[in-house]
Formats: C-alpha cells, structure tokens, sequence
C-alpha cells in the first residue's frame, strides 16, 4: 500500500510539474527545438529545475543502503553506448521533433481532451508494445 | 509563438525532479516515463507501481490544467499522419534507447550517467535537426 502511495504521489507531482512548467504544449516544445524560429528557453529551465532537484535526490541516496519501500535500488546498471542505444535516441528525436511530444507530456496532454493526442498517444502505445512483440531483448 | 516562461518552467521542472527524487528515494525506481509504460506490458510483479504513476501522473495534470481558471494553450500543428508516425517513432525509439527526456534526460543526466549523456544528446540533437529541416528547409508549420 505504502509502495502504491508512493507511486501515486510520484506520479501526481510529475504531472502537475508538466502541467505548470507548459511542457504539455507542444507548441512549446517545438519552440524551444525551433532555434531558428522564435526561439523559447523555457524546455532548458524545466530539464534545469528538474535535473537540480534529482541530483539532490540522488545524493541523499547514495548515503542509504536501500530506499524505504524496497530492498533494493533499481538503478540501471547498463553502460554500454551501442548501436541500439543511438539508434533509438535517433527514432525518438526525430519523433520529438515532428509533433513536440515526448512519453510524459503526451500522457499528460491527454486531460486536455484533443482528437490529436489521443491518436498520438494511441500510437505512441502501438510502437511500445510493437517494440515487445518485434523489437531486440 | 508562445512567451518564454522562465518561472512557471523552473517551478514545473522543480516538481519532476521532486517527483523523480521521490520515486528513486522511496521505491528505488528510475522516473522514467517510457520504461514505466513499458513495464506495464511486461512480465513481472510491478505493475501495480507502474500503474500508480501513470494513473497519478494524468491525475496531477488534470488538478493543474483544470485548475487554471484558463487552461493554458496546448496547440498541436501535426497532421493526423504525422502524428501518427511521430508516436509509432517516439514509442519504438525510446524503448530500443531504454529511455527518453525523463529516465536519460533528468534521471540518467542527474547520476552522472555516460549512456544517458550520449543518449540525451542525440535525441536533442536530431530533435532539433528534424524541426529545422520541417520548418525551414521544407517550410512546414511556424
């Protein structure tokens, strides 16, 4: 229970975090990727704020053996820079910079109602599960 | 174009890290958003965490969009075909990557992690090739 709160809170503050930093616009984002538009910084102080904040987090850690609700840190332990690693950065980029939508903020888009999200984020959903069905393990 | 927002960004990106700060201190796992979506779809005992979030992070929105007292603008310029090729590319991408803005972006980045670096910059940097090519090579949108 205490694990299903945690996740819950988690998740209430990242949205509300996308939601006030404008980050669910995707106008927004693209105006930041537009460099050479009417150029928008605001997409660097949210990875700035928020960067911050979890290296803090991280930090505090690294002191703890474990963290509350777990026996364990599910840290990533892979560092291997290979190809499937660039590859899909690139698929992703180039995504991104079609419609302005990454994970969080499609997800979060989705209270705003829009047909256009919706289809999105049902496609975004179709190439995670495609990428179980057919994609490398 | 929409008004540079340097407050409402600080304190948004603020609340990510807090939430990413909470995830990784109370449950060990990493905040980020395409691995906890994709856990859903696997096999193994936590999905009811992956589920929380999810759940959590469209409930936290919704508390602030509606809350406004006039939902700021959320102005999608994609076409239907486009968008559905960007999400197929967002989707498949960032599982092959094992990650996107928030598992490398903000909690990669934040660990000192070198695969997150490299990967945050790629997807920035063809993010940002893509946009100059669609707006000011091929002159769409803007």
């Amino acid at each position: 229970m205490k694990v299903l709160l945690t996740a819950t809170l988690s998740g209430c503050l990242f949205g509300a975090g996308l939601a006030l930093s404008g980050m669910m616009n995707p106008a927004k984002v693209i105006g930041f990727l537009d460099l050479f538009g009417a150029w928008d910084p605001s997409l660097a102080f949210v990875m700035g704020g928020a960067l911050i904040v979890m290296a803090i987090g991280y930090q505090i850690g690294r002191k703890r053996a474990r963290p509350v609700f777990d026996s364990t840190f599910h840290t990533p332990t892979g560092t291997a820079i290979d190809r499937r690693l660039i590859l899909g950065a690139v698929l992703f980029g180039l995504g991104w910079g079609i419609a302005g939508f990454c994970p969080g903020p499609a997800l979060a888009a989705l209270v705003t109602g829009s047909q256009d999200i919706l289809i999105f984020a049902a496609a975004m959903m179709l190439g995670i599960v495609g990428f179980r069905l057919v994609g490398p393990h | 174009m929409d008004q540079f927002t340097p407050v409402t960004a600080l304190a948004g990106g603020g609340l990510i890290g807090l939430s990413a700060a909470i995830l990784h201190l109370g449950l060990g796992r990493v905040a980020g958003i395409s691995g906890i979506l994709g856990g859903l779809f696997g096999p193994g005992p936590e999905r009811g965490f992956r589920l929380c979030f999810i759940l959590g992070l469209i409930a936290g929105a919704a508390l602030l969009y509606w809350g406004f007292q006039q939902p700021p603008a959320v102005v999608s310029q994609t076409s239907w075909p486009g968008l559905i090729l960007a999400g197929l590319l967002v989707g498949y991408g960032t599982r092959l990557g094992s990650g996107c803005t928030s598992g490398h972006g903000v909690c990669g980045l934040a660990r000192g992690s070198l695969r997150s670096l490299i990967a945050t910059c790629t997807f920035f940097g063809v993010a940002l090739i893509t946009v100059y090519v669609m707006r000011h090579v091929l002159g769409w949108g803007g």
